[in-house]
């Protein structure tokens, strides 16, 4: 499964981390950092966390 | 035979309680019944992003899960009345709709002052018919005056600056966005405001909208109609007689409950629909409700029921609410866990992005910054009993799971 945030719309509002730590993480200058791939065991994880996402900024692929 | 639940709202809390649904394996029909003609989309952005650049669906519009292909959308038409003892839905054109479960989806509207005078130029903010249509008037550059200065209020406020309108701000609070916030932050945004050129009247009403009020053809204010269009508001007369004129009128007053449909099934709708913690409605089987409309208790804090339109609400209480009921349908076995959402909001404006997590309004009696300044980046907590029961962030984005946590190690009694 694919990720990719449209990072001119993420504010870092940081939600998606309590959804998906695994996946998303605001770093020290709280930014937002991701992996652009993920284990389809997180599936679950990642689709809430783009359906939390305030900008709604995360897109799922595959 | 297979089961039919009907979804009454198709918004947010309706797409979120039908992902539930399909998430929980019910793999009979799901009918979402809508009043708007689109499908779901997300309301955030028509006070900020949108309304600054352009109100279309598509850049609003929620992504549908592959799950929720099979949902039927009857979109365009009210629910006129609900017969619930014979589980019956009646649309406004005629249709009934039979059901074995219900979800109550319906939301909120804005409320519109009661204040006479012209209808034209007079906008509400919730609809994406609403947002284009303020976004319309938004050009080039007239003169907007926003009545209430909550949250909804100051955004419109923030966005109609951004695109260059002189802005003038009446509530009858003395500080803006008070009730959530408290005094001290809301003083400090005030002062942001204002450094971007919006003014505030605060402590005061409208006495009435001037200009002429075509139901009558006579001009409000009592002058010569002659410079303003016929029917259109031009400024209004505050309740200590200032008098502010304005060529586009936003009333942000708070909102009422979408429930004339619920009438006559003996239920409490004095304010939204009242449910118990499982989001049954008043404990009634196969029946629950989601989102802004819900009224529940949460066991996090003191257990009243409470409505909160919080965006985060449409999302937790529908998970919570499609548990309860496929186990009312026999399709799942029942929860006995105690539902304690934490209350998430945000809100942008200029750019500042501010987080409140928690119940910040029961904590108003012991406000302090925790880290920062007022002026700046600030972590504000909101404390009921000495305890943390709300934490309201400017920036510091690095911050919110440190605060996030505190907030949820607060353990839950029942
Ligand atoms: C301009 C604006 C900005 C906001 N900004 C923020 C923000 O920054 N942060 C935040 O946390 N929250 C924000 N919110 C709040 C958030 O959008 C709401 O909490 C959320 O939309 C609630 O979703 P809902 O599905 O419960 O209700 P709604 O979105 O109100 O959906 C109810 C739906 O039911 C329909 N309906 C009503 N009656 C009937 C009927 N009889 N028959 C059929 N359909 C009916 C309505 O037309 C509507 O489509 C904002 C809201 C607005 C309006
Ligand atoms: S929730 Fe959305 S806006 Fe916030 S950090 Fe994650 S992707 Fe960015």
């Amino acid at each position: 499964m694919k990720i990719i945030v449209d990072m001119d719309v993420c504010k870092d509002h940081g939600q998606c981390v309590f959804s998906a730590p695994e996946v998303f993480q605001i770093s020290d200058s709280g930014r937002l950092v991701y992996e652009s791939e993920a284990d389809e065991s997180l599936r679950d994880a990642v689709e809430e966390a783009a359906d939390v996402c305030p900008l709604q900024a995360i897109t799922v692929e595959g | 035979m297979s089961q039919r639940i009907v979804i009454a709202g198709a918004s947010m809390g309706g797409l979120r309680a039908a992902e539930r649904l399909r998430a929980g394996g019910f793999t009979g029909e799901i009918v979402a019944i809508g009043d708007e003609t689109h499908l779901p989309y997300n309301r955030p952005p028509l006070s900020k992003e949108a309304l600054a650049s352009e109100v279309v669906h598509e850049a609003v519009a929620f992504r549908l899960r592959p799950a929720v292909a099979d949902v039927t959308w009857r979109l365009g038409v009210p629910i006129a009345a609900a017969d619930l003892a014979a589980r019956v839905v009646r649309l406004a054109d005629g249709t009934e709709l039979a059901c074995d479960g219900l979800v109550v989806a319906t939301g909120m509207r804005p409320r519109r002052l009661p204040t006479p005078g012209p209808a034209a130029g007079r906008h509400v903010v919730r609809t994406l018919e609403d947002a284009a249509a303020l976004r319309a008037e938004l050009r080039p550059g007239p003169r907007v005056l926003v009545i209430g200065a909550g949250f909804i209020g100051c955004e419109v406020a923030a966005t109609a600056r951004l695109l260059g309108c002189p802005v003038t701000v009446v509530a009858p609070e003395a500080v803006p966005m008070l009730r959530p916030l408290g005094a001290d932050l809301g003083a400090a945004l005030r002062r942001r405001h204002e450094a971007e050129g919006v003014r505030f009247l605060l402590g005061r009403t409208v006495g009435r909208f001037l200009g002429e009020d075509h139901r009558t053809g006579v001009p409000a204010d009592g002058d010569a109609p002659a410079a303003t269009e016929a029917g259109r508001v031009s400024g209004a007369e505050l309740s200590d007689g200032t008098v502010v004129e304005a060529d586009v009128v936003v009333e942000a007053v708070g909102s009422t409950s979408n429930t004339e449909w619920l009438d006559g099934n003996g239920l409490d709708l004095s304010d939204g629909v009242l449910c118990d913690n499982a989001l049954r409605v008043e404990g009634r089987s196969c029946l629950v409700a989601v989102g802004d409309v819900a009224r529940f208790p949460n066991p996090r804090y003191d257990g009243v029921a409470r409505r909160v339109e919080h965006w985060s609400i449409p999302t937790d209480t529908a998970k919570r609410a499609a548990v309860s009921l496929l186990a009312d349908l026999g399709h799942a076995a029942h929860d006995p866990a105690p539902f304690a959402p934490l209350p998430t909001f945000w809100s942008d404006q200029y750019g500042l992005r501010i987080q409140s997590f928690g119940a910040p309004a029961l904590g108003a009696d012991d406000i302090r910054v925790l880290e920062g300044d007022l002026d700046g980046e600030v972590v504000v907590g909101y404390h009921d009993g000495g305890a943390l029961v709300g934490v309201v962030m400017i920036g510091l984005p690095a911050a919110v799971s440190r605060y996030r946590a505190e907030l949820m190690r607060a353990p839950v009694t029942v």
